[in-house]
């Protein structure tokens, strides 16, 4: 059976499979060796037959094909009504095609389920809101993705992601000491500034136990230290884990349930270890939505709830604002038009609608909303893994005008995107489209309104 | 004929309508699985009672959702459509005679007038819709000849019927003609897509335990549908 040696079924689980394919610039080779891949029917309609349950064959089978799924779609709109980006005609000419075909489908069909899967949805889940028998497209792209990682077809960015996270419990190559050194980096880089600022790793009892998605370590450390200093100005009793301090699942995104499952375990066993009263989880849609929402089920925890009380950032933060911890100075709120982009993973997916309102009333005095909102908000265009993957860049980017023009619609200059994938797109759309925003995490925009007791400010200056 | 399209083929045809939709209620809830699904039914059961129960209700009453509202004329024509599909024929006078005559109950019944409009009303709204899914591209690239079949089982008793009743010639062929589309008709359903009869509260029901327990439920005011 030919595998290439990059383009394989075989997960990644050591550094010398993940060396290979990062040398493999932009997985040249990679999706030259899928095209010699060849697809295990057997294994495939295997897995199908135990993983395909009522639930999703009812959908496949009910579907009354009425296309009220059509314009819930993100794609369908911003390809120009184009009748082939309909929900229900993507995943019948995917997965239901693999399925009517019992599985016998040849390299080029898989290929081109893999190109639908990640470049026609993004798993936002907005078109199983608008169908009348709840029949929810996302997710059953999310268990197409499972049954192509399985035989191999994934795109080359999730096939190191996913390995990253075998092999880091991360999603990038970010070890414990990496991650520790960072902490202990930040917390000195701005303890002149914050008196008595720390990062208190692996301290046992906290009331929080902080979280974060990889990316901050690795390319804002900046983000962890406005992290510290919230925590620090609201007097929280604090840590983050030397190990299993990571959120995100890239695995997710791939359809690895394996790598999922090992992920989440490592949070829950830093839960375990620490014993922390509840966990914070930084500003990160999928990371809250795979560790918080999923996660307990990939380690099947029969309660469905993460071992501990868990909270995305946005709850601590309007917790914080509510109960006094974090106070804002009237005079710094946000006075010009500012909006606020709902995440797929943590609102429409999360319920955490009002708790994003609560906060902007504290900080913002011309909120405006997009249109649609809250759970019907659409993805950035971001979503799913699709910011990570080359290969489909260009049907993201047309994705991302929706939006844009929702953006635009606001008149807003400046969008607050608590989600690391949202905040990305949504800079990437103003490098594309240049329409003039600026964007930012919830963080840095709190530290210059709140009000910093007396006794946390640096000691001023000796007058000379 | 008429004798045993109206006296042993009934039980038939309610035999298969009933047990047929018993046997696909309970294999849709026996294939429901916590871990596959990534939804705690049992474990939280309040909150999915909850979510199930505002996932149906929202969406049984037309322009209950955002959905509805967003397609207002789509809506119309559904609504009127099943509503017609059920109630005509239960509250019909003739069906409730028939009813009197070979079991001695009969339910309230619809002055005839009400009933034959709500025949048309059936019938004028499964032709907005099969025009629908020819006008609309986004409705056409998903339909196919079982979507038009499922329509035709679902409409040819009441254009029989109306036939019938209004004693257009050839009355014998078109009442048996009635009575043969209604026994296809009631068959139908739990083999189908007509299936819907019932599924469609089950994946109500599913998605809205869903949403109830799992998808922001217990921290949300519940989903916006």
């Amino acid at each position: 059976m030919p595998e290439g040696t990059l383009c394989n079924k075989i997960p990644v689980t050591t550094k010398e499979q993940l060396q290979a394919l990062l040398a493999d610039k932009s997985g040249k080779e990679y999706y030259q060796e899928m095209n010699e891949l060849e697809v295990d029917r057997k294994a495939l309609w295997g897995t199908i037959q135990k993983s395909l349950k009522s639930r999703t064959k009812t959908w496949l089978d009910i579907c009354s094909h009425c296309g009220l799924c059509a314009e819930s779609c993100f794609y369908y709109l911003a390809n120009k009504r184009d009748p082939e980006q309909v929900p229900s005609y993507k995943i019948q000419k995917t997965l239901g095609e693999i399925i009517r075909r019992k599985g016998d489908v040849d390299n080029a069909f898989m290929q081109k389920s893999m190109d639908w899967a990640y470049s026609k949805c993004t798993c936002c889940t907005r078109c199983g809101v608008y169908c009348p028998f709840g029949i929810d497209t996302g997710i059953m792209f999310s268990y197409l993705r499972g049954l192509l990682y399985g035989q191999g077809f994934v795109p080359w960015e999730m096939k190191i992601g996913s390995g990253m996270h075998r092999i880091f419990r991360a999603q990038m190559d970010i070890t414990s000491e990496d991650w520790v050194d960072t902490c202990e980096w930040m917390a000195e880089e701005y303890e002149e500034d914050w008196p008595g600022l720390e990062i208190p790793v692996d301290k046992n009892d906290a009331d929080i136990i902080y979280t974060v998605n990889a990316r901050e370590p690795k390319h804002y450390p900046e983000d962890i230290a406005e992290a510290a200093i919230l925590f620090h100005v609201a007097g929280e009793n604090w840590t983050v884990p030397s190990e299993g301090w990571e959120e995100t699942s890239l695995a997710m995104f791939a359809g690895d349930w394996e790598a999922c499952k090992l992920q989440v375990e490592s949070v829950y066993d830093a839960m375990e270890r620490l014993k922390p009263k509840r966990m914070v989880v930084t500003e990160c849609g999928h990371a809250y939505r795979a560790t918080v929402i999923e996660g307990p089920y990939w380690a099947g925890l029969k309660s469905g709830k993460t071992p501990i009380d868990s909270l995305h950032y946005v709850e601590w933060v309007a917790e914080a604002l509510r109960t006094g911890k974090l106070k804002i100075d009237p005079a710094k709120k946000i006075k010009e038009p500012v909006t606020y982009q709902d995440s797929c993973n943590y609102i429409r997916n999360g319920g955490l609608a009002d708790v994003a309102r609560e906060i902007m009333s504290y900080i913002a005095e011309d909120f405006r909303e997009m249109t649609p909102n809250r759970e019907h908000n659409f993805c950035c265009g971001g979503g799913g893994g699709l910011n990570g993957i080359g290969r489909y860049r260009e049907q993201r980017n047309i994705g991302m005008k929706i939006k844009r023009d929702q953006v635009l619609a606001t008149g807003a200059k400046l969008v607050i995107a608590p989600c690391h994938n949202c905040w990305d797109a949504i800079r990437d759309m103003e490098e594309i489209y240049k329409i003039g925003i600026r964007w930012s995490f919830l963080k840095p925009l709190l530290i210059n309104m709140i009000e910093v007791p007396e006794h946390l400010k640096p000691p001023e200056e000796p007058e000379e | 004929m008429y004798e045993f399209l109206t006296g042993p083929m009934v039980w038939i045809s309610f035999g298969f309508f009933i047990i047929g939709l018993i046997v696909r209620g309970v294999r849709y809830i026996k294939g429901l699985d916590w871990k596959l699904d990534r939804v705690t039914y049992n474990e939280n059961i309040s909150y999915g009672v909850k979510g199930a129960l505002r996932s149906i209700l929202f969406w049984i009453f037309p322009y209950g959702t955002r959905s509805w509202r967003k397609n207002p004329w789509f809506t119309l024509w559904v609504f009127t459509m099943h509503f017609g599909l059920l109630f005509t024929p239960i509250f019909l006078l003739g069906h409730n005679i028939l009813l009197k005559e070979k079991w001695g109950i009969s339910l309230w019944t619809l002055p005839e007038s009400v009933a034959d409009g709500l025949t048309v009303i059936v019938i004028v709204s499964v032709v907005f819709l099969i025009l629908r899914r020819i006008a609309l591209p986004e409705v056409r690239i998903i339909t196919n000849w079982y979507d038009y079949l499922m329509l035709l089982i679902a409409v040819s008793p009441f254009i029989t019927g109306f036939l019938a009743y209004h004693r257009v010639p050839d009355y014998y062929f078109w009442l048996m003609a009635h009575i043969i589309c209604g026994h296809i008709f009631l068959i139908a359903i739990p083999f189908t897509k007509l299936s819907h009869f019932l599924l469609f509260f089950m994946t109500r029901a599913q998605i809205g335990m869903d949403y109830g327990i799992k998808r922001g439920g217990m921290k949300g005011k519940g989903m916006a549908w």
